[in-house]
């Protein structure tokens, strides 16, 4: 039995080793072509041994390109801006909705949870952004659609209040003359520290990651392009080039078209922020995701 | 004498309770306020757009508006549903997403099930943040991965992997034979490692006495994980294969649109009810066909959350329903 179950070990962990493989693989690969010489990239691809290692794609980067620079300061903008608006939102909003005996709850409950039910879809919201609220070709097009409020993250930190705040101390505090919003930034918050990690890492990568809002509302103003906007343009030029649209214009395209190591490069500048702070979150996130998600 | 004092009785009640209601009122009301912003937000994000679904069913004119615009019925519908693109797009969504689920499922299960049987804590902590990782990254830095891998140029498979076996490259994006299993395979290694954390949190909590009582009947591993875990796992599949399928009308648009390169000649076998009402309206500028595609996929998505909810409830019982 014993015998056994160490052979079972061994299976297990092989199989899980080989997955981690598999998921870590496709990032060593970016930073590896990210390294790798440029005419030994055009000439072998992209590898995880290349001949000639070089550091120009992170050099040219930064000393020849102030786009990349200002696109990452708006990223780092409007992901600080986005997620303390977002949360301040979403705590504000779960509290009550924890309140049992808050009177209109369910109505306000349904309220939110409607917006996961049914949606009005891409067109009537673009049509607003763009004509009747206009935050198109501003910053506000990062920070304020779709990203701010989402009622799955308002249900999810509900839940984690009321399965984690006994009501008898909110009752306690409140005999003692605290108010609601005493009660909730004295002692609910602090009580909600692995749920409030949580969603700042929720909230913080969806901002972070966004290139939706800048491909429907940045159009016309480069300029504001965050960093996963401009990889994701880069992207849409190599596909310009490679459908063969007419030569003169694929031409320009690849004058102006950073090589390919430097998108490499800025994607691995993209996501190293990312997986960098991930691991301190990492204890908070697992614990997180499993009380919302399964109870709420 | 009794009755008198009962109708007083009443009154009183009636009085009392009258301030009392707006006492209480008074003491909710930093409440209400903290409710308010996030109602705000959601009421110009989610509920203002809901009200222009109307669109589908107007000819837009913007010097009149959109409410002064006039109605031309069905005919956006009508329209878009003698293209082949709206068989195109229903099939392609429903059965990507029905991949997904299946696929999935059974991918995170077996994970997770793994994970739990390893005993070394330290490993398990490192293997869970190994999974999760792909995860966190963007749709647009999952193309770039992909386009390392595929790039018919300088790509790895064709440079490193089918050069070692002798085989002649692929130009993996001009080839939709290939399409529906690279998706496939995208979007799981993106998200399997989410979904196996949500199961392997339902499998810690399993009660450790159902092991030892199977083991006292002479139960083995397999058998275990047969009359044991799975049973225990059965809510947490239907909660999170329902809530799947209630969103089958819904895909991924950046899975869909980048990590395909938006390639035309894949625009078959790639394109999605999310690719499509992007394309239509941004592209082409096509009001009329990307509104009646949007309604389609607002209205069906609707029904098939309330259906899927409605099955839950007859399935699992009202403490698995969403709502």
């Amino acid at each position: 039995m014993v015998e056994k179950n160490k052979s079972f070990q061994v299976g297990a962990n092989i199989v899980m080793v080989i997955l981690s493989l598999c998921c870590i693989f496709p990032f060593v690969l970016l930073i590896i072509s990210s390294l790798t010489d440029e005419t030994e990239l055009i000439r072998n691809g992209y590898s995880l041994f290349p001949s000639k290692f070089s550091l120009d794609s992170y050099l040219y980067m930064f000393k020849s390109s102030n786009k990349i620079i200002s696109a990452y300061g708006i990223t780092i903008l409007s992901t600080v801006v986005g997620t303390g608006c977002g949360l301040t939102m979403t705590i504000l909003m779960a509290y009550p909705l924890s309140r049992r005996d808050l009177p209109g709850r369910n109505a306000m409950a349904f309220y939110v949870f409607f917006t996961m039910l049914f949606s009005g879809g891409l067109v009537p919201t673009y049509i607003m952004y763009t004509r009747y609220i206009k935050v198109s070709n501003t910053i506000w097009a990062l920070i304020i659609p779709a990203l701010m409020v989402n009622a799955f993250y308002v249900i999810m930190m509900r839940t984690y209040f009321t399965t984690n705040i006994p009501e008898a101390v909110i009752e306690a505090a409140r005999i003692d003359g605290a108010g609601e919003f005493r009660i909730l930034g004295t002692i609910v918050l602090p009580m909600s520290v692995p749920m409030i990690a949580t969603m700042t890492l929720l909230i913080g990568l969806s901002y972070w990651n966004d290139w939706k809002n800048g491909l429907y509302y940045l159009q016309q103003n480069k300029s504001l392009y965050s960093i996963q906007v401009l990889l994701n343009d880069m992207l849409r030029d190599v596909q310009a080039l490679k459908s063969g649209m007419d030569a003169a214009a694929a031409a320009e395209i690849a004058a102006t078209m950073p090589s390919t190591g430097i998108k490499m490069a800025i994607a691995v500048v993209g996501v190293l922020p990312v997986l960098i702070v991930y691991p301190f979150f990492q204890k908070y996130f697992v614990k997180g995701i499993t009380i919302g998600a399964v109870k709420g | 004498m009794s009755t008198k004092s009962a109708a007083l009785e009443k009154e009183m009640k009636v009085r009392t309770a009258k301030p009392n209601k707006r006492l209480r009122f008074y003491r909710c009301l930093p409440l209400y306020l903290m409710f308010l912003p996030g109602a705000l937000y959601l009421l110009m994000d989610k509920y203002i757009p809901m009200t222009g679904l109307i669109i589908a069913f107007k000819k837009v004119n913007w010097r009149k508006g959109i409410l002064a615009s006039d109605w031309v019925g069905l005919s956006n519908f009508t329209y878009l549903f003698k293209t082949k693109d709206a068989f195109n797009i229903t099939r392609n969504t429903l059965l990507y997403n029905l991949s997904f689920i299946v696929l999935g499922t059974v991918i995170a299960i077996t994970i997770a099930i793994l994970l739990n049987e390893i005993t070394s804590k330290r490993l398990k902590q490192v293997y869970q943040t190994i999974i999760l990782l792909p995860y966190l990254i963007s749709i647009v830095v999952v193309s770039y991965l992909v386009f390392a891998l595929l790039s018919s140029e300088t790509g790895f498979i064709n440079n490193t992997i089918l050069k070692a076996f002798g085989a002649d490259p692929i130009s993996w994006y001009t080839e939709p034979k290939y399409w529906p299993f690279i998706l496939v395979i995208v979007h799981i290694w993106k998200v399997f490692g989410y979904d196996c954390i949500l199961y392997y949190a339902t499998l810690v909590g399993i009660d450790h006495g159902y092991y030892e009582a199977a083991v006292i009947d002479g139960a083995n591993r397999w058998q275990q994980i047969v009359h044991v875990t799975l049973p225990s796992l059965l809510p947490t599949i239907i909660t999170l294969t329902l809530m799947a399928i209630g969103k089958i009308f819904y895909s991924d648009f950046g899975l869909f649109y980048q990590v395909p390169m938006d390639s035309g000649p894949l625009m078959d076998i790639t394109s999605t009810i999310d690719t499509y009402v992007y394309r239509s309206l941004i592209t082409l500028n096509d009001l009329g066909m990307s509104s009646a595609a949007g309604v389609y996929q607002s209205i069906v998505g609707f029904i098939l959350v309330l259906l899927a909810n409605w099955s839950v409830k007859k399935i699992g019982g009202e403490e698995n329903a969403l709502f």
